[in-house]
């Protein structure tokens, strides 16, 4: 614990900066391998690319930024929670909104 | 700590332990400006997506996105980030040398990034799609040209870190300095996800 006292983030060790890396590493090359080799249809390539870059962002908040629910650190991931709710409505509502309108305008 | 034991050394300690909390509310206080940087890139998102089919009868993301060359970016830049992570954990361990060194992984390979980036633009701009040319390459233009100039900016404040490392040695503010960098380099990372999935990825299926 005494490592970690002068750090509101804690910092992590070099396996989980490796076990971060490697995820990222196979989590970028699969849709990039969807998309470039077109092996599959445009449907399922969209949702599986979307699904896991969440799944990539998750890996990044939790093996480089460490985000966690410690006592320290429930702060930043709180801040982070909100923020990512205010960014789903502005992104989610804004696109539908644009999106409906201009269908009723075709 | 309890007043009543203050001698000069807890007198020493106490500001000691005041300095370090003092970091973590920098750190604390930069992560929170991170969170309302995310709020910008989302409205440039929001942006991006409202008008990225409106190409004025010029290129589609389709015709112009070099997939090859984004890997190779995406690649620099996830691995600049697990070199900035090992520059950390070298730092935390009070090993100069190593800091110093994987600072220097960490600036070539961002400098990578930014020179296909750069790379990118340059031919977009020079086959005539550059951002005055449909509403869709200047969304393109302003997103991605945004998390450019991010990276740009976190490298010069590299630079100056690595100066300060080299002149004063790992100090409790340049440690501040370097977790503060930590978080807005990895957070970068992230941003890059959103962009080559979003703009990239999905602009070329």
């Amino acid at each position: 614990m005494s490592d970690h006292s002068s750090e509101a983030h804690s910092h992590g060790s070099v396996k989980s900066y490796i076990v971060g890396f490697i995820w990222s590493v196979i989590l970028t090359a699969i849709p990039f391998w969807m998309v470039m080799t077109e092996a599959f249809d445009k449907g399922p390539t969209y949702i599986t690319i979307v699904v896991l870059a969440i799944v990539q962002i998750f890996v990044h908040l939790k093996y480089f930024l460490h985000l966690n629910f410690s006592q320290q650190g429930k702060l930043d991931t709180y801040s982070f929670i909100f923020s990512a709710v205010i960014i789903v409505m502005v992104v989610g509502l804004s696109v539908w909104i644009i999106y409906a309108s201009n269908a009723m305008m075709m | 700590m309890s007043t009543t034991h203050m001698n000069t050394h807890g007198a020493h300690d106490a500001a000691h332990d005041e300095h370090h909390d003092t970091g973590g509310n920098t750190v604390f206080g930069f992560w929170l400006y991170l969170m309302t940087d995310c709020l910008l890139f989302a409205s440039v998102f929001a942006t991006y997506a409202v008008l990225f089919m409106n190409t004025a009868g010029g290129v589609s993301g389709k015709e112009i996105f070099e997939l090859e060359l984004i890997l190779a970016g995406t690649a620099a830049l996830l691995i600049s980030s697990i070199t900035f992570g090992f520059a950390m954990i070298c730092a935390h361990r009070k090993n100069r040398a190593g800091t110093l060194m994987w600072l220097v992984a960490t600036f070539i390979f961002g400098g990578i990034f930014i020179a296909l980036e750069l790379y990118e633009f340059n031919h977009l701009i020079h086959n005539g799609n550059g951002p005055q040319a449909s509403a869709f390459l200047s969304a393109f233009f302003s997103l991605v040209g945004l998390h450019g100039l991010h990276v740009t900016a976190g490298l010069i404040w590299m630079i100056i870190l690595f100066v300060e490392i080299v002149m004063t040695g790992l100090t409790g503010r340049a440690l501040t300095r370097l977790a503060c960098l930590s978080l807005f380099w990895h957070f970068l990372d992230i941003i890059w996800i959103c962009v080559f999935t979003v703009v990239y990825l999905m602009g070329a299926i």
